[in-house]
């Protein structure tokens, strides 16, 4: 956040601070009520667990990042994710599991796994990105129909089953922990996704912030007619931009497949929401040009969050569900308002 | 009942960081022109927001034919008689010229417990109201197919429709044509005779000295005085308006126009309405002007060139080399700058910062490595610039939408600079720009043609155009009528080929 700084400190632009971040402060402090309530919200089993929670829902919302700073949005996100998850997860099943999708499919390494389903989801990324940038159909119709028919193929190669079955060395990817045995217990906080995670973060901030891509990137979202003008290909970035949000989608999916222990049409419902509003949480502008990855961290992290105080709570399902509707929508409301308020 | 209709009095108005009006003030009387005055930012257009109701002053009042009033918004000022025409259009294109004249207002017809909008009414009193002022249009047709200037005389048609007592025109003129002035002015005579107030914003001084009767000039949000329009001179109103005085408008140029180097020949839209078969030429360290009317598609034809507008035929060529521009990216890497008419809309990188808007068109220039960008590099860059051509901003990091009109002009100067292109295309560079900074802006492009840079600089100001230029092409619509050199310029022999319609 580091917006303050510079400022001197006055009540006025304290005030304004924690209403333009009023969401965080108030899932900080359900934070804190959840935690006087039960002290195991700190254990290191929960907190490891939302570390994994987060790791591959911040790589989603990384991807879609781009795509938001730009003024567009990915509505296929989610459905993408799942579709790499059934991909991944055809990949990786044991050779003598009963129910496997395709029989030939040889004993294969998972990183030609992740490589094949990266290419398989970069296509897709491109036809989102050519739709938008040539064609001219709004991000929001464009990834809309995207979302429908990605749903629809995964549905034909998955013939509706659930994938299970599959190869240890797959599944220990997600659910394995750094230094497990000189660590014991509180190894669970350095769960093996963090480093993918991790390693995504640092690819996106250098992009964002020390390429001509990102550059671009943050014009276009600033005005893309001008970005035209300054000699900006607005269409190569844009393609660019959806084709790397779904290698992100590629990435998580498969990540998530292995944490899950199976993938099925429903993996991945959702999620195009939930990355969508950690990226406004986390000060990602609807307006476009205007995003930090620290940003985007602290938005997933918010929201992975509110989704643990409210199980600690033990809220039904179906409130926590409300919760996040509201969160989205408040979420974009005060970034408008922050918009407005410069007019 | 006092002398006037119309009274503000120590109307104060304070946004985020800036107090717009600082105890401002307007004497309205009844059957007057009266013109409001000041440079950009002087807080002309929030004093009539104010009046009209779209803002809420903080301090202040308002005294309406004798009494004090509170305005509550536009459709209250509307009702008392207050009518306003904005600078910025609001048109509704796709919908008819009737229902754009009385949305908000439409007459109505009930239906048992149904209301419903009375098209039959509405279309006749369009028609009445149309008439009214001298347009000849069909109410029913769309306003979408008429042309800016068109829909700018509906919308006087529009306030004229709500029998007003006041009436605020803010920039009327800026998109009309000479004759379409002259068929305003003709309204306005009209409407003063009736009694009407009107107040009227303009930065043209020979409009302003030839219609008004009163003069009202701001700065800085204040109130500076008002004068009986007649004796006024426009030195004087400069004067008043900037607080010091301007002894040159222009700086004294020194380039040396060379060879020629730039030669544009027989370069045709693929739209039959726009420019076509327009052939010119720049020498070296030339300052070219391009004079029309709008309409004349001057700002189209540039744009043609510089890639954003496609060409049926055409042949450009820079030194004897042939130059094949699809797309501005083309333009820029044959060495060509454009600095577009309307900044706003594609020009600054308004939520980005003053090193982002400098650096985005010549970011190959930074890399290391060939992928990542040099900071430090673009930094330097930046405050180069910002001494170079004294840009006023707190850091290189401040977005650009903060700074004033002329420093964003400055900025995007820089933009082009740091590609050190050879033909530089200025597209209204002083538009929006306020007096002093504009004669900032002038010495940057005498330096630019001292130093060998070819520039074409298209200006709806004669003034400008003919203070500036060494040579001056004009166009009428989308062909070029002449050419005449900047010694022999003048706003006769300009206005003569600006219409050569044929």
């Amino acid at each position: 956040m580091g917006e303050t700084k510079g400022k001197t400190l006055n009540s006025k632009s304290a005030v304004k601070f924690v209403s333009d971040h009023a969401i965080i402060f108030l899932i900080i402090l359900l934070a804190i009520i959840t935690w006087a309530n039960s002290q195991n919200f700190l254990s290191a089993d929960n907190v490891g667990n939302l570390i994994s929670n987060v790791a591959p829902r911040f790589i989603i919302a990384c991807g879609v990042s781009g795509c938001l700073i730009t003024k567009g949005t990915d509505l296929s996100a989610g459905r993408q994710v799942g579709l790499a998850a059934c991909f991944a997860a055809m990949m990786q099943q044991t050779l003598d599991y009963s129910a496997r999708v395709f029989d030939w499919m040889p004993d294969m390494h998972w990183v030609f796994a992740l490589l094949i389903t990266v290419a398989i989801m970069a296509c897709f990324g491109a036809v989102n990105g050519c739709v938008i940038a040539f064609l001219k159909v709004p991000p929001f119709i464009a990834t809309l129909g995207m979302q429908t028919l990605v749903y629809g193929i995964c549905q034909i190669i998955t013939g509706n089953q659930p994938i299970g079955g599959f190869k240890e060395s797959y599944r220990a990817l997600a659910s394995g922990n750094f230094f497990s045995s000189v660590l014991g217990r509180y190894s669970r906080l350095l769960p093996y996704l963090l480093l993918p995670a991790l390693l995504v973060g640092l690819f996106m901030w250098f992009l964002y912030n020390k390429t001509r891509h990102g550059k671009y990137m943050y014009a276009i979202g600033g005005n893309e007619n001008a970005a035209q003008v300054a000699g900006v290909n607005v269409p190569a970035t844009l393609i660019r931009i959806y084709i790397l949000a779904s290698v992100m989608y590629a990435l998580a999916g498969f990540l998530i497949g292995s944490k899950a222990g199976g993938a099925s049409t429903a993996t991945g419902t959702g999620y195009e929401l939930e990355a969508i509003a950690a990226c406004t949480i986390g000060g990602v502008s609807v307006n476009g040009g205007v995003g930090k990855v620290s940003g985007i961290l602290i938005g997933v992290l918010v929201f992975e969050v509110l989704k643990i105080c409210l199980q600690f709570l033990r809220f039904d399902p179906a409130y926590t569900f409300i919760a996040q509707g509201l969160v989205i929508i408040v979420a974009v409301a005060l970034d408008l308002r922050k918009y407005l308020a410069k007019k | 009942m006092s002398e006037y209709r119309l009274e503000m009095r120590g109307v104060v108005k304070t946004f985020p960081g800036v107090k717009a009006l600082d105890h401002a003030q307007l004497n309205l009387r009844p059957g007057t022109v009266h013109a409001l005055m000041g440079e950009n930012g002087a807080g002309k257009s929030t004093l009539m927001k104010c009046m009209f109701g779209i803002y809420h002053m903080d301090q202040g009042e308002v005294i309406y034919e004798g009494e004090k009033v509170q305005i509550k918004g536009p459709l209250d000022a509307l009702n008392r008689g207050i009518a306003m025409v904005h600078q910025e259009l609001q048109p509704i294109p796709e919908r008819s010229i009737g229902e754009n004249i009385y949305v908000g207002r439409y007459p109505t017809r009930r239906l048992g417990p149904i209301v419903t909008i009375d098209h039959e009414k509405m279309y006749t009193d369009a028609a009445a109201v149309l008439k009214e002022v001298h347009l000849n249009f069909d109410p029913r047709a769309k306003l979408g197919s008429l042309s800016v200037s068109q829909m700018q005389l509906v919308e006087i048609a529009k306030a004229v429709s709500a029998d007003c007592k006041v009436l605020i025109l803010d920039e009327p003129t800026s998109s009309l044509t000479a004759a379409e002035v002259e068929a305003l002015f003709t309204i306005v005579n009209e409407l003063r005779a009736k009694g009407v107030s009107i107040v009227y914003i303009s930065h043209k001084m020979d409009e302003i000295l030839r219609i008004s009767d009163e003069v009202t000039i701001m700065r800085d949000g204040q109130y500076i005085g008002t004068w009986d329009a007649k004796g006024l001179t426009t030195d004087f109103i400069i004067t008043k308006m900037v607080g010091r005085e301007l002894s040159n408008l222009f700086p004294k140029r020194e380039n040396v126009p060379g060879e020629v180097v730039f030669e544009v020949e027989d370069f045709t839209s693929i739209n039959p309405k726009s420019f076509r078969h327009a052939s010119f030429s720049v020498r070296k360290g030339e300052i070219l002007g391009v004079a029309g009317l709008v309409g004349a598609q001057r700002t189209e034809l540039m744009e043609g060139l510089f890639g954003l507008r496609s060409h049926t035929a055409g042949k450009i060529t820079y030194q004897g080399k042939d130059l094949k521009i699809n797309q501005p990216k083309d333009a820029i890497n044959s060495g060509i700058a454009m600095l577009t008419e309307d900044r706003r809309a594609t020009g600054i990188l308004g939520v980005l910062s003053i090193a982002d808007n400098v650096s985005i068109a010549s970011l190959n220039q930074y890399l290391i490595g060939g992928i990542m960008l040099d900071d430090g590099k673009i930094e330097r860059l930046v405050q180069e610039n910002v001494a170079k051509l004294s840009i006023k901003t707190p850091s290189s990091k401040t977005q650009i939408q903060s700074l004033s009109g002329g420093n964003q002009q400055k900025v995007l100067i820089s933009r082009w600079l740091a590609n050190d292109p050879d033909i530089f295309i200025l597209d209204e560079p002083t538009r929006g720009i306020d007096v002093g900074a504009k004669y900032e802006i002038y010495c940057i492009i005498a330096e630019l043609a001292k130093q060998g840079k070819s520039i074409i600089m298209i200006s709806s100001e004669m003034s400008e155009l003919i203070g500036m230029s060494d040579r001056i092409m004009v166009m009428c619509d989308g062909r070029v009528t002449g050419f005449i050199d900047g010694q022999e310029a003048n706003q006769e022999n300009i206005m003569a080929l600006a219409t050569q319609f044929e």
